[in-house]
Formats: structure tokens, C-alpha cells, sequence
């Protein structure tokens, strides 16, 4: 009997101790690391600059840019790779094929989102949804409807990327189309408010849907020196809370390093472009912890 | 049955601590941003490539250049749009060809035909250089997706036009109408299609979409009775154009002269 008892005690105890050493393992050395890669207006520039080119000699081409997405991949298989809009239009390929190389070359490097430009209307919403078969990464916009056009259901308002047990909400916003681009390409697509819309998508993605990580893929550019008035990145960022991060597009803006805003909750907000033509990747870590401690402590922001 | 009950207290214990546990610890408790780092990477010759993506690249890039060095005609001389005060070779060409092959669609489609063709001369991307015509060629002068669009303008429209080149001062191209400029700085003996303005009839004016919507501050577009798409691509009338011909013609005939 007793030697039952005690071995039923024991074997217990350790079940307990150990579960306690695993919890406490659990807390301490779980830090998690994401990685964003960013692009934007790469406006079909697939063939690095040539030698000889006044502006950009031997930068860019999509080939180098894979092996660069690659030696990352190797380093932190941690990575969500994003493009903010106009991955069409600028060179002879996008003439000849429409597209199609530009959609099979992002898949290949297994892009996992883009948003969509105005040049991306540039062969009408046929030639977008044509070359939609192409494409093996989501198409997010939530600012453009289009409901009553034949890109219906192809393009998401959000999504939501679980990248090893980090919860990224990805929401989308295009630039306004009516004068920019010809209605004819465009068609019945209905633009809504930029603010309004991120408004909507914040509520959803960071207090229903809990997301570790905001992140809003912007073609409505930086900044616009002659039109204060024009909603742009930097005044989006300070409108808004509870985006992390905006990876924005369309005015073909090259920045130093990404530019910190605080939003209307006197939070800061990471906004970066990373100029045109697949000349430049942008790369964005975060770090995340479990430590309680943390949660009302402020993040360190490396730029 | 007492071992039993002791096992029973034993068991409870247990549960209250598994409960315990998992509220403390595996409640979904969101991570905290605690970090972060952001730098951009420039892409330059010190990357590697990827032989995978440069085998699939391979035949598309093969083909479109097969296409764009296609030869299309030959051009005898260097046309350029910086020699030339008030017009040039190649603007003259370009304007000359607008109106042939527009013609071409928009009396197919409108029975009607084009009196003049006015372009921008910032619109010229490029010189045509003597020798070989390639459809590379077209892509070099035009790089633009612009469209051919007819504009009916009233005769007081055609008159704005005259003043806007006397007062920009550039050749841009223009074809199906002469004028003199005086001394007084406007425009006299303006003849369309040989014959003398008229500034109440209506004359069918071609030039590019962006022009036709009050690009380059052509605002006399905008009073347009009539527009008409030819969905027809300036690049493309190029290359049209290119292929129909052996060699180029030089047009250097004055049509803007000054008194």
C-alpha cells in the first residue's frame, strides 16, 4: 500500500514539476521575429537598369532582387512580402504580355499581398482581371468596390496572416481614380475615403480581431508638397490609430529611412516607401515577447 | 477506500492546478511589439542572380527584343526635334503621320476626315536617327500610352491655338495648316487645308488624349464641340506607319513662317 501511495506521489509531483518548468520556459523564451519585405512601383522593370544609364546604372532587375528575398528567407523564414501598387506599366514587357511575366515573377518569389495602383488600370479592369491567373498572392484593397465590375470578389478589403503565431491584419487603400485615370479603364470601381475606410478596417483588424500587427499597403502617396489638402501616408498615419505600419507607393518617394508619425492616440506609426522600379527593398523586423511587463512599455524603434 | 478517497483529494488538487495553468498561462494573451528595425536594401550588381528566374525571364525578354529590333524602314537622315524654331523634321513627320493613319480609322468610322494635327513638342521623346528604323525606334520617341483623339473645334478655337504657339514659342508639331506670324505677335494668312480660316466652321483637329484633356495648358481643347477616341495608340500609328513605308520622307517645308 504505501509503496503504491508513494509512487502515485510521486509520479504526480513530477507531472507537476514539470509542467511548471515547461511554463515557465514558455514565458521567457518566447520571443517572436517578423519580418516585412516591401516593394512598390516597380512599374514592370523586370531587366536591371542598364550600364550606361544616366539615373540608375546596374540597379534593380527582379532576379537579383529574388536571390536578396532569398538570403533573408535563409536568415528568418519569419517573412511577409508585400507590394504597395503599379506593379504595371514602363516597359516593353508590360506592352507585350500584359502582366503576365510581372504576376508570374511575384508569385515565384512568393509575394504574399499587393495592393493596387492606378497604373495597374492602365490595360482596363479586362486587362487586370486577365492576368489575374497569374497571380498566386492576394490582391488587398479596401477603399475601392468593386462590386459591380468584373474584378468582383477578386480583390480582398483585408487579410489576416498568421506568421508563426504573430496575427498580421493587412489592409489595403488606393488613390483616387476620377482624373487620374481614365474612367473607361476604370469603369464602375467606386473609390471611398481613404480615413473613413482605414477607420473601419482598424476597428476590425486590431480591437475584434485582436491582431498583433496593423499594416495598411498604401498607392495613395507620401506626401504632396503643391496640395496640402490631399489626403497622402503622413497625413493618413496622423489621422488614424492603431496602424503599426505603412507601406506606401505612387509618388515614387525614396527616403533615407522610414519616416516615424505619431497617430491621433500620440502612438508612433512607421511610414516607408522605398522610391520605384525594384531599385530598392524595404525591410521592416519586428520583435515581439510575451513578457507581461512589456505590454504598457513603449517599443524601441531602430530606423 | 481510504487510498481511494486520499487518491480523490489527491485529483482535485491536480485539476484546480491544470486550471490554473491554462488560465495563467495559455489564455490568448496578445504578443507585445517590443522592437522594431527598419532599413532599405539596395539591389545592385552585388547581388547574385537566381538562375531559375533568369531561365524563365530568358524567352520573353528573346522575343520582345527580336520584335523591337526588327527593322521597319530606313530613315536618311538624323531627324531631331531641337533643330528648327518654329517646326522641326520629326515633328513635321509626326503630325504628317497622324493625320494619314488617323485618317484611316476615323473616316471608317466617322465618314468624316482630319483638316490639321497639333502635338506637343515635349511629347517627342527621342530622335529619329539615320539608318535603321526599329520598332524600338517608336517606343524611344513615344514611351507614352497615348491615344490619337479627334477634337471638332470651332474656327475661334483654331485662332487660340495660333496664339498659344506664338506665345510658348516652341515647334510643336503641326500639320494641315500654315500661317505667317506678324509683327504685332499674331497670326495671319492661317490657311487649313489650303484654304483661308474660317472662325465659324467647325474643323476636325487631331492630337493626342492628353493634350485633349488640357495637358500643357492647351485649354482650347477643352472647347471642343466634339470628341472622338480612335482607340488608336500615337506609338502604334508609328509603327503603322513605320511598316508601310521604305524610306522616310524629310519633311522640312515651312509652316509657321515670321513676317
Amino acid at each position: 500500500m504505501k509503496r503504491r501511495e508513494f509512487i502515485e506521489k510521486t509520479a504526480a509531483s513530477t507531472a507537476l514539476l514539470s509542467l511548471g518548468l515547461s511554463l515557465s520556459s514558455f514565458e521567457t523564451n518566447d520571443i517572436k521575429h517578423l519580418t516585412i519585405l516591401h516593394t512598390n512601383d516597380v512599374h514592370s522593370h523586370i531587366d536591371p537598369f542598364p550600364a550606361d544609364d544616366p539615373r540608375n546604372p546596374n540597379k534593380g532587375g527582379v532576379s537579383r532582387r529574388a536571390a536578396l528575398i532569398e538570403t533573408i528567407r535563409q536568415e528568418n523564414p519569419n517573412v511577409l512580402l508585400l507590394d504597395a501598387g503599379d506593379i504595371f506599366q514602363g516597359t516593353p514587357y508590360f506592352n507585350y504580355y500584359g502582366g503576365e511575366l510581372e504576376f508570374k515573377l511575384m508569385s515565384m518569389m512568393k509575394y504574399d499581398a499587393s495592393t493596387i495602383g492606378n497604373h495597374d488600370f492602365d490595360n482596363g479592369l479586362d486587362g487586370l482581371y486577365a492576368q489575374m491567373p497569374h497571380a498566386s498572392f492576394e490582391f488587398i484593397c479596401s477603399n475601392y468596390d468593386f462590386k459591380n465590375t468584373v474584378m468582383n470578389g477578386l480583390v480582398k478589403p483585408y487579410k489576416i496572416f498568421n506568421k508563426n503565431g504573430i496575427k498580421v491584419g493587412v489592409f489595403g487603400l488606393g488613390i483616387e481614380l476620377a482624373g487620374l485615370v481614365d474612367k473607361q479603364n476604370y469603369k464602375e470601381t467606386v473609390y471611398n475615403d481613404p480615413v473613413e475606410i482605414a477607420q473601419d478596417m482598424t476597428q476590425l483588424l486590431k480591437k475584434e480581431e485582436k491582431c498583433d500587427l496593423v499594416i495598411c499597403l498604401s498607392h495613395i502617396g507620401y506626401k504632396y508638397k503643391d496640395d496640402a489638402s490631399k489626403i497622402c501616408d503622413l497625413k493618413l498615419a496622423e489621422l488614424t490609430q492603431d496602424i503599426d505600419l505603412i507601406i506606401g507607393g505612387h509618388t515614387h518617394t525614396f527616403l533615407d529611412k522610414p519616416t516615424v508619425v505619431k497617430n491621433k492616440a500620440g502612438q508612433d506609426v512607421l511610414v516607408n516607401q522605398v522610391g520605384c522600379y525594384g531599385i530598392n527593398l524595404g525591410r521592416i523586423d519586428f520583435y515581439f515577447d510575451k513578457d507581461k511587463a512589456h505590454s504598457n512599455q513603449g517599443r524601441s524603434i531602430v530606423v | 477506500m481510504v487510498k481511494l478517497k486520499k487518491y480523490n483529494g489527491f485529483l482535485k488538487l491536480f485539476v484546480i492546478f491544470l486550471t490554473l495553468f491554462f488560465i495563467t498561462s495559455c489564455s490568448q494573451k496578445n504578443y507585445n511589439l517590443t522592437k522594431i528595425e527598419g532599413k532599405q536594401l539596395p539591389i545592385t550588381e552585388k547581388e547574385a542572380e537566381t538562375p531559375a528566374m533568369e531561365n524563365f525571364i530568358k524567352p520573353y525578354r528573346d522575343h520582345i527584343n527580336k520584335d523591337l529590333d526588327s527593322i521597319l524602314a530606313y530613315c536618311p537622315e538624323n531627324l531631331d526635334k531641337s533643330t528648327g524654331k518654329w517646326q522641326t523634321s520629326i515633328g513635321n513627320l509626326l503630325a504628317d503621320v497622324c493625320i494619314e493613319r488617323g485618317n484611316i480609322v476615323f473616316k471608317a468610322r466617322e465618314k468624316k476626315s482630319i483638316d490639321l494635327c497639333f502635338l506637343n513638342h515635349g511629347g517627342i521623346r527621342a530622335i529619329l536617327p539615320k539608318g535603321n528604323v526599329t520598332t524600338r525606334t517608336a517606343y524611344e520617341i513615344m514611351p507614352f500610352e497615348n491615344n490619337l483623339v479627334v477634337i471638332a473645334l470651332k474656327g475661334q478655337q483654331i485662332l487660340e491655338m495660333t496664339s498659344y504657339i506664338i506665345k510658348e514659342k516652341k515647334p510643336h508639331p503641326l500639320s494641315g495648316m500654315t500661317f505667317t506670324i506678324a509683327k504685332d505677335n499674331t497670326a495671319k494668312n492661317i490657311l487649313i487645308q489650303g484654304k483661308p480660316l474660317d472662325v465659324n466652321k467647325v474643323y476636325y483637329v487631331a492630337t493626342n488624349d492628353y493634350l485633349a484633356n488640357g495637358g500643357d495648358s492647351m485649354t482650347f481643347f477643352a472647347k471642343g464641340v466634339e470628341k472622338f477616341d480612335l482607340n488608336y495608340k500615337l506609338r502604334n500609328v508609328l509603327i503603322d506607319y513605320f511598316k508601310s513605308v521604305d524610306t522616310i520622307p524629310v519633311a522640312k517645308d515651312i509652316r509657321i513662317t515670321e513676317e
